[in-house]
């Protein structure tokens, strides 16, 4: 998936990915694509209620080994 | 010849009507409220150990990331919380049997040793607190949580609002010169206390 910035919230634990993610988001414009990594596994669920509660939408979030990755699509 | 209109008849068409709309007509309300309306939080934080400063700040910067409104009132130990310098937070684990006692460096099966250390060698070895505190620094730093001043600062930026106890600063024999310059508001319980009344969630750390 195509996105415009990316975010490696790798190493970081609960809240800062989330925290990391909310600044990365006020410097862009509507419609564009975050790209985030975490290895928080409570990030899974974080990010699911940060898009919800936000309005920002989440495209798409994967899995790999202990690696997850999210989409998210600025309001 | 014009008739007499019939009030119970035309209540009665009026009542029905209204019980008709008007449930629709409040879910739509409510639900336009809800949607216009920014969720708030107050928090009182009441304790000054470096475990205890992460709950209030965890919180707060969360919510102020969800775009909620945060209020923090600092009362008590909480005080501690707002001083300029806060990198020296201790944590103590005497009578603290829920805290685990771990090393934070070493192989992997040392790491895993709880150590169970009684409550009179801890009370008897001076320094203990802060070698335990210096451990649990080493530990927040090795699982990528965030530094206490570090958090707080993020509070600040997303604009949690922070208040100061004025009676604890007093008890305490505390100034406003020992704290950070963005607590703008030192008040009392009954400022607060209606903040936290227009709230949606209060909690008390």
């Amino acid at each position: 998936m195509n996105f415009d910035k990316d975010l490696d919230a790798r190493g970081l634990n609960c809240p800062l990915p989330i925290l990391r993610a909310k600044k990365a988001l006020s410097d862009m414009q509507s419609g564009q694509v975050l790209r985030i990594v975490s290895t928080d596994l409570g990030s899974v669920k974080d990010f699911q209620a940060f898009c919800k509660q936000t309005g920002n939408e989440l495209l798409e979030q994967t899995q790999a080994s202990n690696e997850y990755t999210f989409f998210l699509k600025r309001k | 010849m014009g008739t007499t209109p019939d009030i119970t008849l035309i209540e009665e068409i009026v009542r029905q009507r209204l019980d008709e709309i008007l449930p629709q007509k409040l879910e739509e309300k409510l639900a336009e409220m809800k949607a216009n309306k920014t969720p708030s939080m107050t928090i009182i934080a009441t304790k000054g150990t470096l475990d205890w400063a992460y709950p209030p700040f965890i919180l707060a910067s969360t919510a102020a990331a969800l775009g909620w409104n945060v209020s923090i009132f600092f009362t008590f130990y909480g005080l501690q919380l707002l001083k300029k310098d806060i990198s020296d937070l201790k944590i103590s684990p005497l009578g603290n049997p829920g805290m685990p006692m771990k090393m934070p460096f070493g192989p992997d099966w040392f790491k895993g040793i709880n150590w169970n250390i009684p409550n009179l060698v801890q009370a008897g070895i001076p320094g203990f607190e802060s070698f335990a505190s210096t451990l649990m620094r080493r530990t927040i730093k090795n699982n990528g949580v965030a530094d206490i001043s570090e958090l707080r600062s993020l509070c600040l930026e997303a604009g949690v609002n922070m208040l100061g106890c004025q009676m604890t600063v007093d008890l305490f024999g505390f100034t406003h010169d020992d704290f950070i310059p963005e607590v703008k508001e030192y008040c009392g319980a009954a400022h607060f206390l209606p903040m936290a009344q227009e709230a949606d969630v209060t909690l008390f750390v």
